[in-house]
Order: C-alpha cells, then sequence, then structure tokens
C-alpha cells in the first residue's frame, strides 16, 4: 500500500485510456505506470510556476512569471532563444526538453509557507507538474523544497536569500541559483573598508526572523574581520512598518555606519526613514555617517526612490552587466516586454533553463537522473560568469555583484550601479559549515 | 439513530454520503479537458476542505451558540500544529500521538486565553482574544524561533529523535503513517477519461470531521448548548436567574479551541509542515468569514464557507491568461482577447477581487449566508412545504 | 535623558498616525454604531490621492533623444513633464516637489465624496444589521478597494517624497542645550505631528462649538430623541461619515513621505486601529486620541535596545500586552462608555 504513492494525471491525460472512451473501469496504481512521480509520457512535459501574486512581494512575483514565460518560449524554439545562444552547455535544442512540448501552470504563494505548499501540491497533485520553480522569500522556499523532497519532483528556488535554503535546511531534490547571506557579507566587506574605512563603528538593525539573523551575522563576521566594530544589532519586527524609534537613537550610540538587515517592504521603509532622518548628511566620528543595505534589489529599490543614492549593497544579477549572456537576456526580456529584468527573473529564468539543460544531459525527467545531472554541474554564459552547482550543498558559486545606489539615474530602471564584481572565490565557503543533510535524492514512486 | 432525531440523521448521513463521495463530486470534469481546471479532487485540496471545516465547525460553536466573536482562533489551529509536529519529531511519524497531543495542548491554550478573555464580553472580547493570537504570531516567527523554526517552519528532519520508529531505510525519508498506512498514499482509479483519487489522508480526516459534525449536532441539541444560545439571547436575564454564564462559555471556548487543535493536527499529518503565518490575524479572520460565509450558528454553513474559500484560494488563483485564452479559443481573434481582458481582473493574480465581491454579495443579498441561499432555492421547488427541510431549521444570523 | 525625550518625541509622531486612523474609525462607530473595517482601506486611497496627482502633475510627453541610449541601445526616450510647458521648468519643478502638501486640496473633495457614497450606497444598509455582517461587508469592500489600487498602481511601494523644503532633521539636543546630534527629528514628522493636531483640534472644535455639531454629539448620544425634535439626523450622519473618511484621506496623505504608500498599508494599519479603538474605549473621541498616543509612546519605548536587552522581543508584542492590560484593568477601556459593543 505504502508504495503507491503520489498520482500521476501526466500518464493519463495522454495515455492510452484517455482513447478507451468510457470503458471498463480500469484500476492501476502509481507503481505500475512510472517509474518516477510525474513521469511525463506523452508529448509535453509540465513544469510549476509557483511565485507570489498576491502580498507585498506580487511585482516581484510577476516579473518572475515573465522570465517563466519567456524561457518556455525559447525552450520551445520561439523568440530568439535568448540565453540557449550563449550557454555553455549546447544540449537544448529549442524543441521543448527531451522532445516533448513544455507546457505550464501558475500558482499563487501569497508569500506564505502553506498557501505556497497548496499551491505546489495541487501542481503535482492534480497536473502533473514534474518540476516545481520559484518565489519569493525563504520561508516558502524552504517549506516547497521539503515538500518536494517529500513527493519526489524537482525543486528549482527562485528568489530565495538565506543560508538556510541550501544550509540546514537542504534538500537532495532542492537547488538553488540565487547567492546568500553570507555571500553578501564577504563580498560587502572589502569593498565597504575600502571605500568607508577600517575603523568603522556598526549600527544594525535585524529584521526579526531566520533571514534577517543570518544576514547580520555573515555581515558582522565579515567586516568585523576587516576591523570594523559593532556597537548594536536591534531586532526589529517583521510586521513593522515605522522604522523611526529604531533610527532615531542611532546617532547617540556613537555608530558611524548603519546596516539595514531588512529585505522587501521593510527595506524600502527603514531606507526611507533614515534617509529622512538626514543620518547621511552627518559627521561622526570626524567620517560622514553611511548606511548600507546587504540585500538589494532593483523592483524594492525603486520604491525607496531617490533615497538608495549612494548606498552599497549586493545583488545576484543586474541588468547592466556587460558580459554576453546578460546582454542576451536583456535583449529578449526587453524585447518582449519594454523594459529590463530583475534579478528575480533572471534567476528564474536561469534555473528554467538549467533544469531543462540537465534533463537533456541526463536523458530522462526522473530526479534522481537530473540532480546527478545538475550536482557539480559547470557552466557558463548565463550572465554570472563561469558557475559551479556544488553537489555537496546544491548551491551554485559564481561572483556576486557589489552595487550602489546611482546618483544619476538615466531612467526609472537604472537605479544601481556596479561597484565590483566580487570573484567567486572569495564567496566560496565551505558545505559543511551550515549544518543540516541533503539526504538522498527522492523520485516518488 | 446515534441519538440525534431524523432530522439531523438525516443531515449527518448527507455529510458522510458528501465526504465519502467527494473524490466523484469534486471531479465532474473529464481530465484533459478544459474544464478540468475546475476540479478540485485531488488530494491536498480535499483535505484543506474538510481540516478547514473542521476548524469552522469549532469555530461556530462559541460564535454561533454564543455570540462571542473570538478575533484569534487560528492561534490555536497554530499551537496544535506546533504541539502535533514536535510529537512526529521526538516519537514517531504515525499521526495518532500527534493528533492527540495537539488537541489537548489547544485546549490547554485555550482554557487560559479563555479564562482571561471571557472576563469581558463583545468587542472588547474580540480584541483581548486578538491581542493573544498576535503575540502568539509575532513571538513564534521571532524569538521563539528555536522552538517553532520561525520564518522557515519547522518540517520532519532526517536526523529527528523519532524514539519510538525505528530507523528509516537508506535514502528513505520520515512520511506521516497511521501504523504504517502513509497519508499520502492514494489509490486511483480511471473511468474512461475521468480520474478519481481516493486518499488516504483524505480519509482520516473526513473521519476525524464527521466524528467532529456528529458532535457539534449533539452539543447544539444538548441542554449544554441550549444554555450557550441563552447567553447569546440575553447574558443578563441568564445572570438574573441565578446561574453564571462564565463555566458555560468558557467550556465553549476550550471545545472550540480544541476543534481548532484538531484541525492543526491534522493538517501537520497531511501536510508535514508548519509555520508562523498559520497564526496571522488574517488566518484568525478567515475562519470569521467562513462562518459567517456559511451561515452562522447553521450546522452546516461553516463546512460550505470553509470550502468555498478554500476553492476560491486554490483555484481562481491558479487560472491565468493562457489558460483563459485557450478557452475562449473558439471566438474571433478581437472578441476572444476582448473576453479575455474583461475577466482577467478577476481570476489568477486577481482572485482576492473576486472572494471580495462575493463577500459582499452574499452579505447583502444572502444575510444567513450561504445556507439562506440553500433554504430559498429549496423554498422555489417546494412551495407547498415552506417550513421545514432546511438543514437545521435555524438562520438566525449571528451576532 | 536625552534617550528618553527622543523616544517621547518618537511615540507623539507615532501616536499622531494611530490617533488620526482611530479618530475617524470612532467618528464612524459612535455616530453610526457602525464596525468600518474598510477605513483602513480609506487611509490607502487617501495616499494614493496623493500618488495619483503627483502622477498628474508628470503626465509627460516623450521627445527622443539621440545623444543618449536606453538599456537596449534604442535611443533615448526623455519624458517631459506637460507642466514644464505650461509653467516652464523652474516653476514646473516647485509643483511638482510640493505634489504631497498640494494633494490636500485633492484629497478632501474625493475623500469626502467616496465617504458619502459609501455610506449612502453601502452602509446605509447594514444600520439594523448584526455587527458580524458589517464586519463582513466592510471588509469585503476593503478587499475590493485595494484590489482595485494594486490592479492600477501595482504591489510595490511608490516613492512620494516629501517637498525639499522638509528633507533632513532638526537638531533639538542643539537647541535644548544637549550635544548634538543626540535628539534629531526629521522636519516632515514634526509637520505630520502639527497636522494631526491641527485636524484632531478641529474635529473636536467643530463637534463642541458649531450647532451642526452640538446636534450630531445630541444624535450619537440619543438618536431617537432627536429625531423627534424634528431633525433630520441621518443626513447629519452621512456627512460625519464623509468627515471621517476625509480624516482617514488625510492622514494618508501626509503619511506618504513618510513611508512609501503600497496598496496593503491599510491593511497594515487596520488591526492596530482597532487596538488602539478599543483601548481607548468604544464610542469614545477622546479616549481613542488619547489611546493612541499612548501605544505610539510604549511601542517607541520598547524598541529601544537598552529594553530590548532586558525583554528580547517585546517589541513584538508591547501593544498587545497594554491592550490586554488594560483591558483587564479598565473594562470599557480608557475612556468607553457602558454598554457599547459589550454584547
Amino acid at each position: 500500500m505504502s508504495k503507491m504513492n503520489l498520482t500521476r494525471r501526466g500518464v493519463l491525460k495522454t495515455g492510452a485510456i484517455a482513447g478507451a472512451g468510457v470503458a471498463a473501469p480500469t484500476i492501476f496504481t502509481a507503481q505500475s505506470a512510472a517509474a518516477f512521480t510525474n513521469e511525463p509520457t506523452g508529448s509535453s512535459v509540465t513544469l510549476g510556476f509557483n511565485v507570489p501574486q498576491s502580498g507585498p512581494y506580487a511585482d516581484e512575483g510577476a516579473d518572475e512569471l515573465r522570465a517563466y514565460e519567456l524561457a518556455v518560449e525559447h525552450l520551445n524554439g520561439g523568440g530568439d532563444g535568448g540565453l540557449m545562444n550563449t550557454f555553455s552547455s549546447k544540449a537544448l535544442q529549442g524543441n521543448g526538453i527531451l522532445g516533448k512540448k513544455v507546457e505550464y501552470v501558475t500558482g499563487d504563494t501569497q508569500t506564505k509557507s502553506d498557501a505556497a505548499r497548496a499551491s505546489a501540491r495541487s501542481m503535482i497533485e492534480k497536473d502533473g507538474a514534474v518540476m516545481i520553480t520559484g518565489g519569493s522569500s525563504s520561508g516558502v522556499a524552504v517549506a516547497v523544497q521539503a515538500l518536494c523532497q517529500e513527493a519526489g519532483v524537482i525543486f528549482m528556488a527562485g528568489l530565495t536569500h538565506s543560508n538556510d535554503t541550501t544550509g540546514k535546511d537542504k534538500k537532495a531534490n532542492g537547488f538553488r541559483h540565487f547567492f546568500n547571506s553570507y555571500m553578501s557579507g564577504a563580498a560587502l566587506a572589502p569593498i565597504l573598508a575600502n571605500n568607508y574605512g577600517t575603523d568603522r563603528r556598526a549600527y544594525h538593525l535585524t529584521a526579526d526572523y531566520n533571514w534577517g539573523y543570518t544576514t547580520e551575522e555573515a555581515v558582522r563576521t565579515s567586516t568585523e574581520a576587516m576591523g570594523w566594530e559593532t556597537v548594536a544589532a536591534v531586532k526589529t519586527p517583521l510586521t513593522q512598518t515605522d522604522f523611526s524609534s529604531y533610527i532615531a537613537p542611532v546617532l547617540q550610540s556613537g555608530a558611524d555606519v548603519l546596516v539595514l538587515n531588512h529585505y522587501g517592504g521593510n527595506m524600502v521603509n527603514s531606507l526611507t526613514n533614515a534617509v529622512q532622518f538626514g543620518l547621511r548628511d552627518k559627521l561622526v566620528n570626524d567620517k560622514n555617517f553611511e548606511i548600507v543595505v546587504p540585500l538589494y534589489s532593483r523592483l524594492m529599490a525603486k520604491g525607496a526612490g531617490a533615497n538608495v543614492k549612494g548606498i552599497f549593497g549586493s545583488t545576484n544579477w543586474h541588468w547592466s552587466l556587460q558580459d554576453e549572456g546578460s546582454k542576451q537576456f536583456v535583449q529578449s526580456f526587453g524585447t518582449k516586454y519594454g523594459f529590463p529584468p530583475s534579478q528575480a527573473a533572471h534567476t528564474c529564468y536561469v534555473q528554467a533553463l538549467l533544469y531543462a539543460d540537465a534533463v537533456e544531459r541526463a536523458g530522462s525527467f526522473n530526479p534522481c537522473a537530473v540532480g546527478e545531472a545538475l550536482s557539480d554541474f559547470e557552466f557558463d554564459g548565463m550572465g554570472n560568469g563561469p558557475t559551479l552547482y556544488r553537489g555537496e550543498d546544491h548551491q551554485c558559486f559564481k561572483d556576486v555583484l557589489v552595487v550602489k545606489g546611482k546618483e544619476n539615474p538615466t531612467s526609472e530602471f537604472d537605479l544601481l550601479e556596479i561597484v565590483e564584481v566580487t570573484p567567486t572565490s572569495q564567496v566560496t565557503y565551505d558545505a559543511s559549515i551550515f549544518g543540516g543533510e541533503l539526504g538522498a535524492c527522492n523520485p516518488g514512486a | 439513530m446515534l441519538g440525534l432525531d431524523k432530522k439531523h440523521t438525516n443531515l449527518l448521513l448527507l455529510v458522510f454520503v458528501l465526504t465519502l463521495l467527494a473524490p466523484f463530486i469534486l471531479n465532474p470534469f473529464p481530465e484533459g479537458s478544459g474544464m478540468a481546471q475546475f476540479n478540485a479532487g485531488y488530494p491536498d485540496l480535499m483535505q484543506r476542505f474538510v481540516i478547514f471545516g473542521i476548524f469552522a465547525i469549532g469555530f461556530n460553536i462559541l460564535f454561533g451558540l454564543t455570540g462571542y466573536l473570538s478575533f484569534g482562533h487560528a492561534a490555536f489551529l497554530g499551537v496544535g500544529s506546533y504541539a502535533a509536529m514536535w510529537m512526529m519529531k521526538l516519537l514517531t511519524m504515525n499521526i495518532i500521538p500527534a493528533i492527540a497531543v495537539s488537541v489537548i495542548v489547544a485546549g490547554l491554550f485555550a482554557l487560559l486565553v479563555g479564562w482571561i478573555s471571557l472576563r469581558r464580553s463583545g468587542i472588547y472580547f474580540s480584541i483581548l482574544t486578538l491581542a493573544f493570537a498576535q503575540m502568539s504570531y509575532a513571538l513564534a516567527y521571532s524569538v521563539l524561533t528555536p522552538i517553532t523554526g520561525g520564518e522557515t517552519g519547522l518540517q520532519p528532519k532526517l536526523q529527528d529523535p523519532r524514539i519510538l520508529d525505528g530507523a528509516l531505510e537508506a535514502g528513505a525519508s520520515p512520511k506521516a503513517n497511521l501504523f504504517g498506512l502513509e497519508m499520502g498514499s492514494s489509490f486511483e482509479w480511471s473511468v474512461g477519461s475521468w480520474l478519481f483519487t481516493f486518499n488516504v489522508g483524505y480519509y482520516v480526516a473526513a473521519i476525524a470531521m464527521l466524528a467532529s459534525f456528529y458532535l457539534a449536532i449533539r452539543i447544539f441539541n444538548s441542554p449544554f448548548g441550549m444554555m450557550l444560545r441563552a447567553i447569546k439571547s440575553n447574558q443578563q436575564r441568564l445572570n438574573y436567574t441565578g446561574l453564571n454564564a462564565r463555566p458555560y462559555t468558557l467550556a465553549a471556548f476550550v471545545v472550540s479551541g480544541m476543534y481548532a487543535g484538531l484541525a492543526g493536527g491534522l493538517m501537520v499529518a497531511m501536510d508535514t509542515q508548519v509555520g508562523a503565518e498559520r497564526m496571522f490575524w488574517t488566518a484568525s479572520g478567515e475562519v470569521v468569514l467562513m462562518t459567517i460565509l456559511g451561515g452562522a450558528g447553521t450546522l452546516i454553513g461553516p463546512v460550505l464557507g470553509a470550502g468555498m474559500i478554500k476553492y476560491m484560494e486554490n483555484i481562481m488563483s491558479k487560472i491565468n491568461s493562457t489558460i483563459l485564452h485557450e478557452w475562449f479559443a473558439f471566438l474571433p481573434d478581437g472578441l476572444e482577447d476582448f473576453v479575455v481582458t474583461l475577466i482577467y481582473p478577476f481570476i489568477g493574480k486577481g482572485w482576492h477581487l473576486t472572494l471580495g465581491l462575493i463577500f459582499m454579495l452574499v452579505v447583502i443579498f444572502l444575510p444567513g449566508g450561504l445556507v439562506e441561499g440553500g433554504q430559498r432555492i429549496a423554498k422555489l421547488f417546494k412551495r407547498k412545504n415552506p417550513s421545514s427541510d432546511t438543514p437545521d431549521g435555524k438562520t438566525t444570523p449571528a451576532e | 535623558m536625552d534617550a528618553i525625550i527622543l523616544q517621547i518625541l518618537n511615540g507623539l509622531d507615532k501616536g499622531s498616525a494611530y490617533a488620526l486612523i482611530a479618530l475617524g474609525l470612532t467618528l464612524i462607530f459612535g455616530t453610526l454604531g457602525v464596525v468600518n473595517f474598510a477605513h483602513g482601506a480609506l487611509f490607502m486611497i487617501g495616499a494614493f490621492c496623493a500618488v495619483t496627482l503627483s502622477r498628474l502633475l508628470q503626465i509627460s510627453h516623450t521627445v527622443i533623444d539621440e545623444t543618449q541610449k536606453d538599456f537596449l541601445g534604442n535611443p533615448l526616450q526623455v519624458e517631459v513633464p506637460y507642466i514644464y510647458d505650461i509653467f516652464g521648468q523652474a516653476t514646473g519643478d516647485v509643483i511638482i516637489d510640493w505634489a504631497v502638501p498640494i494633494s490636500i486640496l485633492f484629497a478632501i473633495p474625493v475623500m469626502v465624496l467616496i465617504g458619502v457614497a459609501m455610506e449612502r450606497g453601502l452602509i446605509k444598509h447594514f444600520y439594523s444589521r448584526p455587527h458580524a455582517d458589517q464586519i463582513l461587508v466592510t471588509f469585503g469592500l476593503a478587499i475590493v478597494l485595494q484590489e482595485i489600487i494594486k490592479y492600477y498602481y501595482g504591489a510595490n511601494p511608490i516613492p512620494t517624497p516629501a517637498p525639499d523644503a522638509f528633507k533632513g532633521s532638526f537638531d533639538f539636543g542643539a537647541a535644548l542645550g544637549f550635544d548634538p546630534n543626540t535628539i534629531i527629528y526629521p522636519y516632515w514628522r514634526l509637520v505630520y505631528f502639527a497636522f494631526a493636531a491641527i485636524i484632531i483640534g478641529g474635529v473636536f472644535a467643530f463637534l463642541q462649538f458649531t450647532t451642526f455639531g452640538m446636534v450630531v454629539r445630541a444624535g450619537m448620544a440619543d438618536r431617537e430623541t432627536v429625531q423627534l425634535l424634528g431633525i433630520n439626523i441621518d443626513k447629519r450622519f452621512t456627512l460625519m461619515f464623509g468627515l471621517a473618511a476625509a480624516v482617514a484621506g488625510l492622514a494618508g496623505v501626509m503619511y506618504t513621505p513618510i513611508n512609501s504608500p503600497n496598496y496593503h498599508m491599510g491593511m497594515d494599519f487596520l488591526v492596530l486601529s482597532f487596538v488602539v479603538v478599543v483601548v481607548g474605549g468604544m464610542g469614545s473621541l477622546p479616549g481613542a486620541v488619547l489611546a493612541g498616543f499612548l501605544l505610539g509612546i510604549l511601542e517607541s519605548f520598547a524598541s529601544m535596545r537598552e529594553v530590548l536587552e532586558f525583554l528580547p522581543g517585546i517589541n513584538q508584542i508591547i501593544i498587545y500586552l497594554v491592550a490586554i492590560i488594560i483591558l483587564l484593568t479598565r473594562p470599557r477601556g480608557l475612556m468607553g462608555r457602558k454598554g457599547v459593543m459589550e454584547d
């Protein structure tokens, strides 16, 4: 009994039974039909795009969805082929995946773990999706990753920055292209030391949940290694909208740098408030007061408007990069939608292509085969330079961008400028430092 | 039968048949057809229907009978979920201890919250319960991270102790089960181009729902239930007769908290994951909406309301513009685009808008909720026999 | 000492936003007896009045600039606001810069109209219905309003800065004899506080010193008797709804430079404002204002580093904890009347 696991409707949609009409009731179980969950047997394969469509990250989710639609178009041979032209692996032919036309279903994560899992389960159980991807927060990524591990499908994480996703909560069926808190800290610290000196006193405001903790920890350790002193670290509630009472005491503490370990709406508000208080016009300890935002997102930076000018942060990718892959992607995306893609769009597009490529190279949709093809896979031409999908924790290692809010933006998209591309070697860490257990891959049935 | 009168026996039988046949009823459209989008007969959603049904039935015991509007019921659901998850991590993946403990822990927490909050009534009571729930949420998300997992929540891990379970086979992951019968396992039956899924987890949850429903009928018809109604209609008069209403309301509060705990435990059993959002005020608000939408104070109403909201959330949100274009592909191009543009704001990412509109329409035109709608339709067909045959003959909207 | 003064200042500023929203909520509740879950949405719509006006002022035509390139390498299309063509660039910039204060004039009629339309079109039919129905219908309305805004403006926050004249902050420390930079406070937040004080004072004066206000107060106390005296109290209550909507809307307009508005900002404030109203005591206007400031100040103190080291996580729960304590010690909140919303 326990062998009859999750359903696979893809079989049925196109299987022989469908043609048989109202035949005598046919009973079959998963076991007899397929080797792994939702094995596509017809002429098409279904992918599940699970992105936030309501709630504060809805715009980010919309951009992710655009990227996925573009990726599907390219995989099926439409458009200009996008990053398939520059991708170092040439396994993809533009004829779908393994010759099967790519179809997709969409769902709304609402940026809530429960809703995201419900949506992902419906894709797996009802629509027969063989891979789930997307999302805009680490809570959702970890929750959906665990679900995919149980169900026996591949999870290609979208935007998730917490160390936990490929750290203590890593799973054999889950893969992350996006960078993480540790890398942000490691990439930022040298740039901060170069620009602001090594005898700075930092004041941290940290979002009071897992991602905030790991980000604070990362920035703190790496800046302290450069000689900075951490004056204080104050935790702020996720639901906070007005940060004035946290920002007002900063100057009294004698700190001369404020680090805002916030993301999304929290980041927009805390940064706006900090600039409002005129912190950046002040001289403390004979130094200009500075603000740092460890994780930048262009979409969110837009919400903070002119307040981002001159403020350092890190990002996974930015459309102004001049390598072939980035130029190609901006070209394809911009031509289709009329504006440049966000980093969320980029990481999602790349994840979709990497999955398809791995399937082609493995010659099977079996999650275990795909996982093997992705593990320790080295590639280039996807916009981040040479990249490694490390086998031990399924984390991508690539260059990290340190960016700064642009002083004189020429358009509403031109908000960040790249200050430095921190090379991979500087942000690589040992896979064991965050604990967790990858486990074995689970093909489902 | 079972100590119920004929009307309620019929109602229970009806619910029994509906839950038993849900895999057929919820999957009316053949696979692969355009309408298959509206099929809800897959395990996850069926489980959610009955689990939120339990949650709403329990809420209705408090709100529908006593009129006390709790705005913090999600806290009991969340606490129950955490308790169940810890049982699974520490003891065994068997769902029995997990669910038992979730009910007990939620009951104890409800006892504490109820004991304090029931000192006040009306909106003051609502705000007290809301305050407790919001505190639970905020703490679970932040400072209690070591216990609750915070943002990323809790899932069973390979290295959990599970002292009652044997060691896992190599490569296997811990799965919730009932004495070896896995919650995720399903039996599929395809008839022609229809596919029906019979999921173990769903039937386990459905049995729990039927038991809860039966208990709710008994409570509604018991002297205790009568006392609760008396509290709702005039607490002052009750006090003047020398009765202290507090123990009764507290009992109702605890019972309804235990229902929430049961729902929480079942959620973990069906889908081994728990996160703090489950306790956010919007989750508490959702069960209030489910109950009012279905018909507060009626037996079947809350279940209908729960089904309606969960259906909207899971089915409407998945319709995207590509699917719309497929549906209307038979129209001429210009007209097709026009129709799609017209409908698009209401589906997919716009599902909240449709939900809001439905709330408004229901409450404006059907003050008794969906149950009243059902009654009106029933009346149309049975004009000769107007007053009978309503689910429980009662439509008083609750206050 | 300076840290305490700073947090009191902060609390007053936070409290003024809470008090303004709670005031409007109580006005509606006190006059019409309706629990308005759409009040947060009115606050949000007010904020989007400011967004809309600043967008209107910046309606542009495009000029192609061959010397610059856009991200795809095509010639850059430069947007030139029409307002430049009308007033010249310098005056145009000043007008765009002052968009938020100008929005006040724009928001008042819009909000009153929305309020009156809401009351006449929807709320009116719910006076005799149970509070649970009122909650459901206004909550539904709040979702609908919010989704409409999301449809047109997206989900991301939209930066709506204050005029340049109000950028930066005032140094109280220097003025009061402390070290410079110890007590600084942004000009715009001070403006917000003053603005809130004026609005609150204005509403109280209106109710206290005008005939109209007197009739409304009489109606709040005993609606039937006032009607028996031949006064059309309904019409006045409708106007009060409009007034309450305008108060919420103005609170929203002025709030935009403090935090960039987004479509769910109303929901963020909704729960909080209900807690404020209930702590103040249902139906009491002074109670609502008092509770707003009280909770604002306590919230500010709870966020101090020194307090958090001692009680980690207190900033997460302070408002709710205080609400519980107050409601247990004072059964009807700070200044509530007996018998209002107690059943």
